[in-house]
């Protein structure tokens, strides 16, 4: 570890000036603040959050819809744990549930299939909301009740994928980043060359990292080699999981069940080609489709600074309702909310009392 | 969300395996997964297993969490 931390201050001083690295995955966000590694971390070397929490780039458009599908009689919203605090514009799914509303918490969409079976009389709608780690998982469980034959199952799908919000931050001039530390769960199913055009496009140094404190500095450290010797490269730090082309059985699993198309990302506004709604193929499974759900424009507290937060142009503490009314426990935006969100990794690990 | 954590495949039956995380027990789907066998260790994320390390790479981890000094076994 010391020897990495060294390397680390050795190369930032050789670079010479402020840099600003975004860790794009949420994952990494809640493992740099709980190992304290920003600590360690010369003061011109900064790590920014980006927007790779699946919960906080959800459109509180979305939020409603699942909000209104839960009341409906013979509706049974299953959904990850996540997502059921996160309020809408008059609502949460956890309000729901309390008042009388069908709102199951489901460990993987599989068990959302399994609850399909269970309940015959209900219309089980998974809220499948996730990159592409998570897409392949819901792809299967379409895919499984086409082919069984599942009649009362449907997915309400807000799934994102990653290179498109990266290629839209890297193009942002306000945005200063100097390096990606890229999403290693999501590169396990892409393989590492997904970044390959972003970063030869905009010249921007990208490592793929692990998760273990040791493997986020070892990637501090190769993106600050690139910079000092003038490289910009896509790099592969977490090689035990992830290879250059990924999961090819999860990749034609997405492919066959999903589609690309362009999404709006909370804090990022609409994105061209980056979200996955369900192919014609397997319409009768699609929520939107299956049950006429309509989005309609939410209101959400004009104050909360989750969209710039996710982009990376406000830390947490710039927020005035950080703290106080926005808490873990009372939260106002999603980043709040997810154990992944830089607002609620800013409360845990760095809270100025 | 993306959380995914390194697990051993302690049961195997078709496309569904018991896995062992620190010593709980819980069942995950294999399906997207080529030739899971029995004593793989494999990384779940949400109830799937989403990649197979090599003996190798189970190494390179506990290397990783010896030089971090984290006594936490690998499962």
């Amino acid at each position: 570890m010391k020897t990495l931390v060294t390397n680390i201050e050795q190369q930032a001083r050789q670079a010479g000036r402020d840099l600003r690295f975004m860790e794009v995955c949420g994952t990494h966000t809640m493992a740099a603040f709980r190992s304290g590694l920003m600590q360690l971390l010369p003061d011109s070397v900064r790590l920014v959050s980006g927007p790779g929490c699946p919960v906080c780039v959800t459109d509180p458009s979305y939020l409603d819809a699942a909000i209104e599908l839960a009341r409906r009689p013979g509706v049974m919203v299953a959904t990850f744990g996540d997502l059921v605090r996160v309020p809408g514009t008059d609502s949460s799914l956890e309000r729901e549930r309390a008042g009388g509303a069908s709102v199951r918490i489901v460990y993987s969409a599989s068990d959302a299939l399994v609850l399909a079976r269970e309940c015959p009389s209900k219309h089980i709608v998974f809220l499948g909301i996730g990159f592409e780690t998570t897409a392949p998982t819901v792809a299967w469980a379409i895919w499984r009740a086409a082919r069984d034959g599942v009649r009362n199952f449907s997915v309400l799908s807000a799934h994102k994928t990653m290179p498109a919000a990266m290629d839209q931050l890297a193009r942002d001039p306000g945005m200063r980043i100097d390096g990606f530390i890229c999403p290693g769960h999501v590169s396990v199913i892409t393989g590492a060359q997904i970044y390959r055009s972003l970063c030869e496009r905009y010249a921007i140094p990208c490592v793929v990292s692990g998760f273990e404190a040791w493997d986020i500095l070892k990637s501090i450290g190769m993106l600050l080699g690139q910079i000092v010797q003038g490289r910009a490269e896509v790099e592969n730090e977490y090689s035990r999981s992830v290879s250059e082309y990924g999961n090819r059985t999860a990749l034609e699993l997405m492919n066959e069940v999903f589609e690309p198309r362009d999404d709006e990302w909370r804090g990022l506004g609409r994105i061209p080609g980056s979200g996955l709604g369900i192919r014609e193929k397997y319409a009768r499974f699609d929520a939107v489709k299956a049950l006429e759900v309509k989005f309609v424009e939410a209101h959400i507290n004009p104050l909360c600074r989750c969209g710039s937060v996710l982009r990376g142009i406000s830390t947490p503490l710039d927020c005035h309702l950080f703290g106080h009314p926005c808490s873990p426990s009372h939260p106002v935006g999603p980043c709040m909310v997810s154990s992944e969100g830089a607002c609620a990794a800013y409360y845990k690990y760095e809270r100025v009392a | 969300m993306c959380l995914a954590v390194p697990a051993r495949i302690v049961e195997l039956q078709e496309n569904t395996a018991t896995i062992s995380v620190d010593g709980i027990l819980r069942d995950v789907d294999v399906s997207l997964i080529e030739e899971p066998r029995l004593g793989d260790y494999v990384l779940i994320h949400a109830g799937f297993a989403i990649h197979r390390w090599e003996q190798t790479e189970v190494e390179e981890l506990r290397a990783i969490r010896s030089a971090m000094n984290l006594w936490e076994a690998i499962p």
